[in-house]
């Protein structure tokens, strides 16, 4: 197990030096300079805001300067807000996005369980194609495209939904819909087709012959390895719902950190975009660093130092 | 042996002839093969053609290939012309979709999101599967050390944010179709290695394999010839399944405006033009590409779902 930690571990390590190194790379390419929009600067300002901002240095020296940055977890002041460190707008997005990202996937979590176990239970039946149509359609619609539809039906039309913004839990319920709905239907297919399979088994009969309530069967005895695969999958899901905030914040005017990253990749914020960047990837890979060890815990069967084979 | 020959000899010549009778034609018929021998593809295609759901996919997907050709050179409109005095109307006999806010058809504009989509879904599962069957393949055939880093490798850009490094790329490059496709492809192809190699991590130990490989045929016609037709299946199912997520990436870009930029669409593009009409009631705007987007990537997924149905012969019952 603590091999298995330390393997993956090192994994991490470098993945997140990849990114971070690949964001300095990419963000020096972009094409333009923070300082392009500022009209009227002269040649002093600008030279001593480049060198405030370490923007005079050679690349590699910047590169360590970054480096050190990262370590630190010390992005310094955005360029553009220059009243606020980088750090201060993560602060302030992240908790938002947080919340939005957190709600989202636990909604997604059960209601696709129950779907799926509905689903199993009741194979081949009305109910069934029922779910299944609604999980195939939540698979297919774009997150972004149902968030138009909910805003123009429940906020628009009916008027009992606010539109936008981020400030009651009456504004949060339009977003995590239309984050939650494409994970719920992809755990909803998987929880059904294991719960399937696994319906079938022995241990099952067995349960059922020991005269079991089937309320027990399911979830004593059927769910907990039906949900194995769920666990696999979460870290993907995971990434899809952070993303999924990027746009959704848009959509819905919430100050979250995707919002701070669009902006700052449009003006050219060059800290701000280093900040969110290597926040976001750091968490995305600690999350599924997090979901295999999990994993490892949860089924016995799996013996994380051997290799796999698949 | 030697019992049942005495056991012969003992009971041959006491069974009377008149015990003997012709068999049946039925009985005689039983061995003979009825139907022609299905080839696995053909079998493949009996079971998909059964699917309904599946083949109303196929059939959408036809319809909107022949569109995405035909649409934009039948109407008699221009994708990019603005036409000011007929913005915003509502769709009528002379516009089917309606006209957007500078006066450009929305049913040319649909057919020509409709080239866009299904190009750069299309390029990136083309580009998918070739990376990723060199790479899973060579990784998967070769193993132990080898398999050992080039999985390495794939695990750590598994891990990479994807969305993050094309948004990125996008600034970089310019915001253009190529780039779209390049950014896409730059991480995209590391499911399909993955499925790859772990058939033919799978298949190499069976003997038709060893056989080969004693008759002396080299790696790569090994791979080629042997490995890779016996893998097709899964591969196929992950094509389908690639071009609906490569189709929302593109939207999902275009929607954020760092994808296809103005005057051309994409239906992300007009899906966002449309986010500002729910105000004002031009529904038509953001109907009709919301409504393609989810049509295109419902008809790919049903049809990637009856793909693997149809491939799989595990899960056949």
């Amino acid at each position: 197990m603590l091999r298995y930690i330390l393997k993956r571990f090192t994994i991490m390590a470098v993945t997140l030096f990849i990114i971070v190194t690949l964001t300095f790379i990419l963000m020096h390419s972009i094409p333009g300079s923070p300082f392009n929009q500022e009209r009227g600067t002269n040649e002093a300002v600008q030279a001593n805001l480049e060198e405030f901002y370490n923007l005079d240095e050679p690349l590699y020296v910047q590169y360590f300067i970054y480096l050190k940055a990262v370590a630190t977890f010390d992005f310094g002041p955005s360029i553009k807000q220059p009243t606020a460190t980088v750090n201060d707008l993560l602060g302030r997005g992240f908790p938002v996005s947080l919340e939005l990202g957190l709600v989202s996937i636990i909604i997604a979590v059960i209601s696709g369980i129950l779907l799926g176990i509905i689903a199993a239970l009741r194979h081949n039946e009305i109910i069934d194609y029922i779910a299944m149509t609604i999980a195939v359609l939540g698979i297919s619609i774009p997150n972004f495209i149902l968030a138009t539809q909910l805003i123009q039906t429940f906020a628009v039309n009916l008027k009992i939904l606010p539109a936008a913004t981020w400030s009651s839990p009456m504004h949060m319920i339009l977003p995590t819909i239309a984050l939650a709905t494409g994970p719920m239907a992809i755990i909803a297919r998987l929880t059904r087709s294991t719960m399937l399979e696994v319906l079938t088994q022995d241990y099952i009969k067995m349960a059922r012959a020991k005269g079991l309530s089937p309320a027990k069967i399911v979830f004593k005895h059927a769910l907990r390895n039906a949900l194995m695969p769920v666990v696999t999958i979460l870290g993907t899901l995971l990434a899809g719902i952070l993303t999924g905030t990027f746009v959704l914040e848009q959509i819905f005017a919430i100050p979250g950190m995707g919002k701070y990253f669009v902006e700052s990749i449009n003006t050219r914020d060059y800290p701000v975009i280093m900040g969110t960047t290597v926040f976001y990837s750091a968490f995305l890979i600690f999350m599924l660093f997090l979901v295999d060890i999990v994993y490892g815990l949860l089924d016995p069967r799996i013996k994380l130092h051997q290799k796999e084979v698949k | 042996m030697g019992l049942r020959k005495e056991v012969n000899n003992q009971h041959s010549p006491s069974v009377p002839d008149e015990w003997f009778r012709p068999i049946n034609r039925a009985e005689q018929n039983a061995e003979k093969v009825s139907r022609p021998s299905l080839s696995y593809w053909q079998d493949a295609w009996h079971r998909l053609l059964k699917n309904r759901l599946a083949m109303t996919g196929l059939v959408f997907l036809f319809f909107l290939a022949i569109m995405a050709i035909f649409g934009p050179i039948w109407s008699p409109y221009s994708v990019t012309t603005i036409d000011l005095p007929n913005q915003n109307l509502a769709p009528s006999s002379s516009h089917w979709f309606g006209t957007d806010d500078l006066g450009r058809d929305v049913f040319t504009r649909t057919w020509y999101g409709a080239r866009i989509s299904l190009f750069v879904g299309l390029m990136a599962a083309l580009i998918d599967f070739f990376v990723g069957i060199i790479y899973g393949g060579i990784s998967g055939y070769k193993g132990g050390r080898v398999d050992n880093i080039m999985m390495r490798i794939v695990e750590i850009l598994y891990g990479l944010p994807y969305l993050l490094i094309v948004i990125l790329l996008l600034v970089v490059m310019g915001p253009s179709l190529t780039t779209i496709i390049v950014a896409l492809s730059v991480t995209g192809w590391v499911g399909m290695a993955r499925i790859v190699r772990g058939q033919v991590l799978q298949l190499k130990n069976y003997e038709f394999v060893l056989a080969s490989q004693s008759f002396g045929a080299k790696t790569k016609r090994i791979i080629r010839k042997n490995l890779l037709p016996n893998t097709m299946g899964p591969i196929i199912v992950q094509m389908t399944l690639t071009v609906p997520s490569a189709i929302f990436a593109e939207s999902f870009l275009s929607f954020l405006g760092l994808g296809i930029q103005a005057p051309y669409a994409s239906w992300g593009v007009m899906a966002n033009d449309g986010l500002s009409t729910i105000l004002s009631g031009h529904w038509w705007r953001l109907f009709f590409p919301a409504f393609f987007i989810s049509a295109t990537m419902f008809a790919f997924n049903v049809l990637g779902d009856g793909l693997q149905d149809a491939l799989d012969p595990k899960l056949r019952e």
